[in-house]
């Protein structure tokens, strides 16, 4: 028993980078509240009014909806700490803003997280290595960054903090449908047109089911041991197409995201199966011992029973 | 020897071909979807998946045909169980499978225009059509659909409890299987009963 408990925890220790909870404060009221109220007047509605000094009125008009923010969102993300103007020119606080803004070269991740070993945990060299190599970079190299998938004004740990899986599942999924399923934001990388999510993906059985319960990331990336969100986006001939991938004993959800929250419900459950059992039910994955066990059983019990009768049968002729 | 019963209508011999071959794939099938393993495949996944689908599906519609085909044809009176003596007579029958054919005694519940089946049959009959196979139909139809399924109950995906209520009953109806083959052996020959289930009349001891 004991060796048993010092296994798991080596185990856990192994994995510590991955379980490592979030630096940010989640708790406390974010820093900047008072600061961003400035932008948010406009910038969180789709109304919004501003004192016109020609004309002396007080005018309305309609924000261009990309650029409105939930302000829930944007104080729940990690950089909810954050200033607008830390990440945008403090030009901004003046309106109408001034118009060379919009050539303001903007931070990308590795610029603020590069080389910080507060954020050693999270790999970003790694990380901006795999999306090099990705299908994303290597073929829209200029417009597509890691901002494209990570919302500036919202992007969630979700995966390290605590959700469930369905809901981890769905915010990931809305990343790339966002953009795949939605040609206007595709059109903004691509002049190509795609057929939509549903079409393409026809050899999936049920595809509403499979796409709320495994991820984009799952199928169109090399399952990796040490870094459970694989950026790494493969081209389509490389995605998954096997079904047992997925539904047999070994399946590989058991070393993706299944893998990372496993570990955290190891803690409190045991294995991986009572894990998988409580958000999805997956055909041939999921299998029951005690049932598999009693099923033999029964059926060698009445294989037996024909027998002996037959032997008896034969003998008393 | 007497002359023989008409007892199986060709309407009845319809269904049963037609379900004891849908049975068949599903179990083979479902079989392999269960102890799906990527090194040694009984059948590639996504058409065991298929097959198993359309075997269901049949196999619900033409329950429907044993269903009406009771009710409308006097097939049913077959299926009247009286509760007095059940117990007794159960005991009877099992009675006369563990020792009396040994002996040579004579079936206690022999085979008339008016008993189909002995009390054994019968339960094993009404317990089969009337409860297991229901059960698989509704939770076939519910993974097939699985929007319908409350998806969370006491912590527990409700599509595990669908399947597991789906595959503890398929094991209970593979179980009767065997026993259904086997006991349909002991008609006036090994091979009598079968005949009838072909060509529709029974052939007395
Ligand atoms: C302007 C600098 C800056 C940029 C750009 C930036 N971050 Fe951050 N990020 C920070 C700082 C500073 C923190 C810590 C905030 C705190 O502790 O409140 C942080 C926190 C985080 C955290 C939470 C870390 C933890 O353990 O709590 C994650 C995850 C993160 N950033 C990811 C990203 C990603 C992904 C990008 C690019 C899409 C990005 N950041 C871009 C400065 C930046
Ligand atoms: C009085 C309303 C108002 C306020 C206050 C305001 N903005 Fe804006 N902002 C706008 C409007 C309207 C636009 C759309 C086009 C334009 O006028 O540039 C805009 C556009 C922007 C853009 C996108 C520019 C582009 O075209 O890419 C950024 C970035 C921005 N604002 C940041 C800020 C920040 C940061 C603050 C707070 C310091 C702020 N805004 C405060 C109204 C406002
Ligand atoms: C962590 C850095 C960061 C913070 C904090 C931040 N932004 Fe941004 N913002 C960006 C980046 C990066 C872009 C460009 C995104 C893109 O190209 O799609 C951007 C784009 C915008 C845009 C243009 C939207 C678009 O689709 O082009 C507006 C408007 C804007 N930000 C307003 C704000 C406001 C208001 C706040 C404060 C509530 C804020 N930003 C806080 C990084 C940040
Ligand atoms: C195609 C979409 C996409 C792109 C592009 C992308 N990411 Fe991510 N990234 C994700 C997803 C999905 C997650 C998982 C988010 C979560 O924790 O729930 C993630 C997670 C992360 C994490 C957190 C990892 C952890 O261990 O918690 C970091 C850090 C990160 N990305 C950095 C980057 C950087 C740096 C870039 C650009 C070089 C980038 N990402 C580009 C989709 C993307
Ligand atoms: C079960 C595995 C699986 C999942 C989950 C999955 N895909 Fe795919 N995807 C594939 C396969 C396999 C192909 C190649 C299909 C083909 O070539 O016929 C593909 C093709 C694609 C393509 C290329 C289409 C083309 O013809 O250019 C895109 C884009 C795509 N998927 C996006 C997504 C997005 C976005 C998600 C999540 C919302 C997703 N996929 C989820 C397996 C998957
Ligand atoms: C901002 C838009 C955007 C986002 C977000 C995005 N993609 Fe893409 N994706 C593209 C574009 C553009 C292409 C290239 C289309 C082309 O030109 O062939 C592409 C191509 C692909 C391909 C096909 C590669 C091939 O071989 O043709 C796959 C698979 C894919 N993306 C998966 C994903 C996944 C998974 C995510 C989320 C983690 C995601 N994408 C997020 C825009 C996006
Ligand atoms: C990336 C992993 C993955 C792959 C690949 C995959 N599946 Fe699934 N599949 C799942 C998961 C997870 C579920 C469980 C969904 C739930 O219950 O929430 C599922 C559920 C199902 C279901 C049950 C639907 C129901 O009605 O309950 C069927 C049938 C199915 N998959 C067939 C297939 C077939 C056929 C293929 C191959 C073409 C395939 N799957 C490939 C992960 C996968
Ligand atoms: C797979 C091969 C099968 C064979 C060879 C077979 C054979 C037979 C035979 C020989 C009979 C006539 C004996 C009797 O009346 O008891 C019979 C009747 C019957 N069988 Fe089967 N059977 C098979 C599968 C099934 C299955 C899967 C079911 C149900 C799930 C089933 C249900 C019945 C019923 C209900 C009767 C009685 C029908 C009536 O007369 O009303 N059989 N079968």
């Amino acid at each position: 028993m004991k060796i048993r408990y010092f296994l798991i925890l080596i185990f856990l220790l192994s994995f510590s980078s991955l379980w490592a909870q979030l630096n940010v404060d989640m708790k406390s009221e974010p820093a900047k509240m008072e600061d961003n109220k400035r932008c948010f007047d406009c910038h969180s509605t789709h109304i919004y009014t501003f004192d016109n000094p020609v004309s002396g009125i007080t005018e309305r008009k309609e924000m261009n909806p990309n650029f409105v923010f939930n302000t829930d969102a944007f104080y729940s993300g990690v950089h909810r700490h954050f200033s607008c103007t830390d990440c945008h020119s403090p030009d901004y606080e003046t309106f109408p803003h001034n118009a060379e803004l919009r050539f303001e070269p903007m931070y990308s991740c590795i610029d603020c997280h590069g080389g910080d070993e507060a954020f050693a945990s999270y790999h970003f060299e790694t990380i901006e290595e795999e999306f090099g190599k990705s299908v994303h970079a290597s073929k829209h190299n200029e417009n597509f960054n890691c901002w494209m998938c990570h919302n500036p004004h919202s992007y969630k740990a979700m995966t390290r903090s605590d959700f469930k899986i369905s809901e981890i599942v769905s915010a990931h999924n809305q990343m790339c449908a966002s953009c795949h399923d939605n040609p206007l934001h595709f059109q903004r990388i691509s002049d190509s047109t795609k057929k939509p999510l549903e079409e393409i993906h026809k050899f999936l059985p049920n595809f509403k089911l499979h796409f709320s319960a495994v991820r984009c990331i799952e199928c169109h990336t090399a399952v990796e041991d040490t870094m459970w969100v694989a950026h790494n986006i493969l081209p389509k001939e490389m995605a998954v197409k096997k079904c047992v991938e997925c539904h047999s004993s070994s399946t590989m959800l058991i070393s993706s995201l299944y893998k990372y929250q496993t570990i955290e419900t190891r803690k409190n459950r045991g294995t991986f199966n009572s894990m998988l059992l409580n958000e999805t039910y997956v055909i041939g994955a999921n299998r029951n011992i005690y049932l598999n066990i009693f099923s033999i059983i029964l059926f060698g019990l009445s294989l037996l029973g024909v027998a002996v009768h037959v032997f008896f049968r034969i003998k008393k002729k | 020897m007497s002359e023989k019963l008409y007892l199986y209508p060709v309407w009845l011999r319809i269904w049963h071909a037609i379900n004891a071959l849908m049975f068949l794939v599903l179990l083979v099938t479902g079989v392999s979807l269960q102890y799906s393993n990527p090194d040694y495949q009984l059948i590639r996944f996504d058409y065991a998946v298929t097959y198993h689908n359309i075997a269901g599906i049949i196999l619900a519609f033409n329950y429907l045909i044993f269903l009406f085909g009771n009710i409308l044809t006097g097939n049913a009176v077959f299926y009247k169980l009286r509760r007095k003596g059940l117990v007794d007579k159960l005991l009877k029958q099992m009675n006369y499978y563990i020792s009396g054919t040994f002996k040579g005694e004579h079936t206690p519940f022999p085979v008339t225009k008016k008993r189909k089946f002995n009390p054994l049959q019968k339960v094993a009959y009404l317990a089969t059509m009337y409860m297991m196979i229901p059960v698989m139909i509704i939770t076939g139809v519910a993974l097939l659909f699985p929007e319908m399924i409350i998806m969370n109950v006491m912590n527990l995906s409700g599509i595990y409890l669908t399947a597991l209520l789906h595959g503890i009953v398929s094991i209970f109806l593979l179980i009767f299987l065997v026993i259904h083959l086997y006991f349909s052996t002991m008609g006036s020959s090994p091979t009598s009963n079968f005949k009838s289930i072909v060509n529709g009349y029974h052939e007395p001891h």
